[in-house]
Formats: structure tokens, C-alpha cells, sequence
């Protein structure tokens, strides 16, 4: 198994990373059982994602996917981050190798969830307009 | 950049000493061992000298016991099938062997339960030792072999091989080990020890991979594994891996040599590392301090995962290993770290840094200098070592 140049650059020089005080919408994926964990900070102004932040407890393509996730949705509007597939988090990572696959559909849903939280805040139901978000389809675990 | 190979449970450098030994048979002497010729002869005589010494420095008491093969899986495969096919028509269908094998050995297992045979996975407790009367008392009147690894690829845990042995002699039970980390840090005496097989690899010791052995004492009963050709006594098929075999003998003795001073050099700066790395907050050691091989140590970190303190480490020119899932390439950890009781989530943050002759004093003061600092960094980005910090603070 080895990652892309790029994998390794994101998980070595991981952008965003930290927490947003004061945050829009908080969103936490996976479980420590499985061994990965993403939590998405974002803040929105007029529906345009100004700043986003994550934590991420988890493998080397955990990190990179959080990371890159983190840089294709900066500045777009929450339709846009939403339409953002694991696949193109995969395709801008230049491919992650099979078995870790379920990262990238982990970092797809980090920011779903989020933006469901931002949704939640302002009182208005996520369901419609993201859908439901498992805390952790992709792995298969029951945790 | 510093560089430290500190992954020698995994395989390890070729000794030049080794290659040298080697380099004949790689060149010169390219002749089949089963051929009547001057070159077939000579590296058939190169064979049989290997096979001389390996006997004696593993305590055996006739050179024909030893078979040589591709190295610990294929061993490991043909102790236990071997065995167990062999004693199937005396009504014997039953196998012991622990929960923390190597997967040569339990997915063996696991192809010979599909057949019928029926295996018993002792318990190896928080320390990572199989307890001797727990081996008497699994015992049954169809128990065709007991296998137990002679130390832990992981964490190194070195089990108690002579009162198994002893223990299976006295029920009449045949007993394999796999020693395949242990040969050349322990001093194994298969007579002594009641060992029935062993099985060893010679890329472990500084000698090439592709090389190994299964002994297998004078009447135990054993089917082949390998057919085709006469070679091993018409026990295990294929011409002779001859450089391999003299590579082989020449690591074990190598390392036989140097044992005791080695060790001492090995604990010494094992037992420095592991002290140092313990300063760090929600650190452990995995597996008996004492019993130990000289050269290992695994521990865990809470609140990261390993394979990204593996790449961390890896970017600062470390070379180790982790038990956790994703260097697995499964959903579980490490079945050795689950073994000895721990939970997940502590699983999926270890690391094994394995150490030979080769390293040094300095190589310690690096790991002691960047682990602290990595495993620092992770833990600040991780939601998971947040929660364990927030539970603490709440008492």
C-alpha cells in the first residue's frame, strides 16, 4: 500500500487544521472503536462557507481527506459543499489505495454533517435538504 | 536526515558476513544439489554442512531432522497440517495453540477446523504469556499437537517453552513452536526444551529471505506439505534454496555467537527507550516487561492512531510498525493487542519499534527526541484525545 504524493503532502502539511471558536455548524463522523474520528468546524456567512477548520483522530489518508475536504469547500456556498462527493475528495487526493476508501466517504460526511448542525442552530430540519448522515456507515462496525 | 531501521521483527538487513558466505552459491557454484557432478556435489556438500551445524546449534539430535523450506509460513503450515493429516486416521482431531499465534499459524488453524479438526485458542492474559497448566488442562485424548510461538512477533513476550514441552511429553502430545523471532536472542535447545518441531526463518537473523526450517524430531509422524522431487529425505519437494541454506546457517551462527552480549547491549537500550517513552501522559507498555526479546518494545499512545505516528515517524526517518487496523488493512486492530485485553480504541494507537545488533545508543536518543513530539501533535488534532482530556478534567 502507498499513498499518492499528494496524500502525503496533506497528511504532512494537513491545511486547516484546529478548531473555529464561535462556530455555524459542528459536525463529528466515525468512532474511536474503528479507529477514525472527524470533526468539522465551519462558519457561514450569507451561505457561503468563510472558514472551516477539522479535527481528525485517525490514519494517514484520515487526515489527508479532512484536509483536502477542508480546502475544496473554503469559500463555496453550502450547495456546493454539500454536492461534494467522497469521489472527488479521492480524485483531488491524485487516488487513495482501496482499503481506505471509507476515509474519503468519512470526510464527505464530516461535512454533511456540519452543515445539518448549521441547519439545526438555526432551527431549521437538516433531513430535506442534506439527509441523513450515519455517524459511521462506512465502516461496518456497530459502534 | 537521520535514518533508524527500528523494524527488525519485520526482517532485517543481510549481514555482509552473511552475503559473503552466500556469494559462492550465487555465483560459481550454481549446480543442482541433486545432480552427481562436481558442481552439484559441491553445493549439495554445502547443504549437508549447513544442515550439520543448524542441528547442533538448535540442540538436535541427528542432522536428518532438519528440513529446510521457504521460511516460517511454510513451516509453520506443514508442522501443523502435516501433523494433524497424519494423525487423523488415529481419531485424533483436536489442536491447541493461543490466541496471539501468527497468522501462519491460526489461519492454518482456521483451514484445518473447515476439515474437521477442532482447536482450542488459549487464553495469554494482560501479560502476553501462556500459562503452562492451562496447556495440561486443555489436553484432551484427541489432541493431535500443541503450538505455541517460542516469543511474540509483536510484543515480544517470550513464552514458557520448556514446561509446555514438558507438559506435552508427559501426555504424549507432539509440540510445535514456532521460533521465528526468538532463534538467535534465545538459546533454544529443542532436546532439552521436548520440542517436537520448530520452525525458523533466516531473514529475521540477517540472513536472506525465501530461507527457513521446520525440525521435526526423528518419529514424529508428518505428511507432506510439498510433493514432487526426493529432496529433504522425500519430505519437502524442490531444489534447494543452497545459498539461502548456507545463508541460514551462517546468520544463526552469527548470531549464536554474539548472543549474550548482544542481548545485554539490546535490553539496555530497550529498557531506556521504554522508560523514556512512558514520561508521556496515557502511554503503555504492551506485554511482559521481563519476559521479553531483548530488542522490542510496543506501546500505545491514547488518543492517536498508529499508522499516522508510523508516517510521522516514517517523514523524520524512522522505520517501524503499528498493530492498529489501517496498517492491517482491516476493520480490527491488532489481534495480539486485543489478546492481552486491550479496547479498541487504545489498540488502534500502538507502535512496535524492533531493534538488532545494528542500532545504537544514538538511534534511542533520536526515537526519545521526536516520539514525544509526534505523539504531541497528533493528540492535538485529535477530537478522540479531547474527550479523554474533557473526561478527566470531569473526574
Amino acid at each position: 500500500m502507498a499513498y499518492s504524493e499528494k496524500v502525503m503532502d496533506h497528511f504532512a502539511n494537513p491545511r486547516n487544521v484546529g478548531e473555529i471558536e464561535n462556530a455555524d455548524g459542528v459536525g463529528e463522523v466515525g468512532n474511536s472503536k474503528c479507529g477514525d474520528i472527524m470533526k468539522m468546524y465551519i462558519k457561514v456567512d450569507n451561505d457561503i462557507i468563510t472558514d472551516v477548520k477539522f479535527k481528525t483522530f485517525g490514519c494517514g489518508a484520515a487526515i489527508a481527506t479532512s484536509s483536502m475536504a477542508t480546502e475544496l469547500i473554503k469559500g463555496k456556498s453550502i450547495n456546493d459543499a454539500l454536492k461534494l462527493t467522497n469521489k472527488a475528495v479521492m480524485e483531488a487526493l491524485d487516488g487513495l489505495p482501496p482499503v481506505k476508501v471509507h476515509c474519503s466517504v468519512l470526510a464527505e460526511q464530516a461535512i454533511k454533517a456540519a452543515v445539518s448542525d448549521y441547519y439545526k442552530r438555526r432551527g431549521v430540519d437538516p433531513e430535506p435538504i442534506v439527509g441523513n448522515v450515519p455517524e459511521c456507515d462506512s465502516c461496518g462496525c456497530e459502534g | 536526515m537521520r535514518y533508524v531501521y527500528a523494524d527488525n521483527s519485520a526482517t532485517t538487513a543481510l549481514s555482509p558476513k552473511v552475503l559473503e558466505k552466500m556469494m559462492p552459491y550465487l555465483t560459481e557454484v550454481y549446480g543442482n544439489p541433486s545432480s552427481i557432478y562436481t558442481i552439484g556435489a559441491k553445493a549439495k556438500a554445502a547443504v549437508e554442512t549447513a544442515r550439520e551445524n543448524i542441528a547442533k546449534n538448535l540442540g538436535a539430535a541427528n542432522p536428518n531432522e532438519i528440513y529446510f523450506t521457504s521460511g516460517g509460513s511454510e513451516s509453520d503450515n506443514w508442522a501443523l497440517k502435516g501433523v494433524c493429516h497424519a494423525l487423523k486416521a488415529k481419531g485424533k482431531k483436536h489442536i491447541i495453540t493461543s490466541k496471539f499465534e501468527h497468522h501462519a499459524i491460526l489461519h492454518t488453524c482456521e483451514a484445518l477446523e473447515k476439515e474437521g479438526f477442532e482447536v482450542t485458542y488459549l487464553d495469554v492474559y494482560e501479560n502476553g504469556i501462556v500459562h503452562p497448566e492451562d496447556v495440561e488442562n486443555a489436553i484432551r485424548e484427541d489432541t493431535a499437537i500443541v503450538s505455541s510461538m517460542y516469543a511474540n512477533n509483536e510484543i515480544g513476550t517470550i513464552q514458557p517453552i520448556s514446561e509446555i514441552g514438558a507438559i506435552c511429553r508427559k501426555h504424549g502430545v507432539i509440540f510445535h513452536t514456532d521460533a521465528v523471532q526468538a532463534a538467535g536472542y534465545v538459546k533454544i535447545d529443542v532436546q532439552k526444551e521436548n520440542i517436537d518441531l520448530l520452525s525458523m526463518t533466516a531473514h529475521k537473523l540477517h540472513g536472506p529471505k525465501g530461507c527457513g526450517l521446520l525440525y521435526i524430531r526423528k518419529g514424529v509422524r508428518i505428511e507432506n506439505l510439498i510433493c514432487g522431487g526426493a529432496q529433504e529425505r522425500n519430505k519437502r519437494a524442490g531444489t534447494e534454496n543452497v545459498a539461502g541454506i548456507v545463508g541460514l546457517d551462517a546468520a544463526l551462527q552469527l548470531a549464536i555467537d554474539g548472543m549474550d552480549e548482544r542481548n545485554a547491549k539490546l535490553e539496555k537500550m530497550r529498557d531506556r527507550l521504554i522508560d523514556g517513552l512512558l514520561k508521556i501522559e496515557r502511554s503503555r507498555i504492551n506485554g511482559d516487561r521481563v519476559h521479553r526479546l531483548p530488542g522490542n518494545v510496543n506501546m500505545c499512545f491514547e488518543g492517536i492512531e498508529g499508522e499516522s505516528l508510523l508516517l510521522r515517524l516514517d517523514l523524520k526517518g524512522v522505520s517501524a510498525s503499528s498493530g492498529s487496523a489501517c496498517t492491517s488493512g482491516s476493520l480490527d486492530p491488532s489481534h495480539v493487542l486485543l489478546a492481552i485485553g486491550l479496547p479498541h480504541e487504545i489498540a488502534h494507537g500502538s507502535m512496535r519499534l524492533s531493534f538488532s545488533d545494528d542500532n545504537t545508543e544514538e538511534d534511542i536518543d533520536y526515537i526519545l527526541e521526536i516520539v514525544p513530539e509526534i505523539v504531541s501533535y497528533l493528540r492535538s488534532m485529535s477530537p478522540l484525545w479531547e474527550k479523554i482530556k474533557k473526561q478527566e478534567a470531569q473526574g
